[in-house]
């Protein structure tokens, strides 16, 4: 694949909610890939600074709740000078639009990005249809 | 900050410390343009200035740092790969190529500054040139 293009800059976006959050801080949204295979549905999401122990996944009522945290401790001690981007934790939610085998779900965080993997459910699998 | 902090509290006063230097002026006009890939973060940290940098899904080994005099100069690739056979139902994540020059409008020490690359964030910590420390001036 062709990787040769400039790069832009992609501003991160705030996490919008018709719940107001009881916290003041800002959350930010992962920019995320979503592919699915016969088997499995994967989702990558980019949370620049979650480290493993950080992350929370969950699927409640068919919805895929995300949660990344930064530990932001790193900072302290730090007086900003000049800054072009915001940090906050990540979140996001999705609604699957198949069953998912809960059990099965697995995730890998590599530079600051998520895979998640999410096996389908045996019913919700594709069958393949013989035209006789 | 105290140490009997919320750190939600903590945060959110982070949050609000970074906006306020949004884009501000002490990079200097025109040196370098601001607004290029990847978004840049810089901080004092006592003498020295620390850059920090979120390049998500850059693997180290694509990641290629210089500093001349006092010019850091970050570039790389992203790559972003899809399985084969997949059906895409969301496509978010960019990929590409990247070259960025940030000069620091203070004398540094481009020989001292070190790299640090962790969860997909860049940090570099950058010493003071030496003879751009404040010196304490003994009154004899």
């Amino acid at each position: 694949m062709a990787t040769d293009h400039e790069l832009q800059v992609q501003r991160k976006r705030e996490v919008e909610t018709k719940e107001e959050s009881t916290m003041p801080a800002r959350l930010f949204q992962p920019q995320t890939d979503i592919f699915e295979t016969s088997e499995a549905l994967t989702l990558v999401l980019e949370m620049p600074g979650v480290d493993k122990g950080s992350v929370e996944v969950k699927v409640e009522n068919d919805v895929l709740n995300i949660e990344g945290r930064v530990d932001f401790s790193k900072y302290e001690g730090l007086q900003p000078l000049y800054t072009e981007y915001n940090v906050g934790h990540y979140a996001r939610s999705f609604r699957l639009s198949s069953k998912i085998e809960q059990e099965g779900i697995s995730a890998e965080l590599k530079d600051g990005v998520m895979t998640l993997v999410l096996p389908k459910a045996e019913k919700a699998k594709a069958r393949k249809i013989k035209v006789t | 900050m105290s140490s009997y902090h919320d750190p939600f509290d903590a945060l959110f006063a982070l949050q609000r410390a970074l906006d306020a230097r949004l884009a501000s002026d002490w990079m200097g006009a025109g040196t370098t343009a601001g607004g290029s890939y990847p978004p840049v973060n810089i901080f004092q940290q006592g003498d020295d200035f620390v850059v920090v940098v979120e390049l998500p899904g850059v693997a180290k080994s694509d990641l290629s740092i210089e500093a001349k005099e006092n010019a850091i100069r970050i570039a790389g690739k992203k790559e972003v790969t899809y399985q084969e056979d997949a059906s895409i139902h969301r496509r978010e994540r960019i990929r590409g190529v990247f070259d960025r020059t940030i000069a620091i409008p203070i004398q540094i020490d481009p020989d001292r500054i070190r790299a640090e690359y962790r969860d997909g964030v860049l940090a570099l910590f950058i010493p003071r040139a030496e003879l751009e420390k404040p010196r304490t001036i003994k009154i004899t």
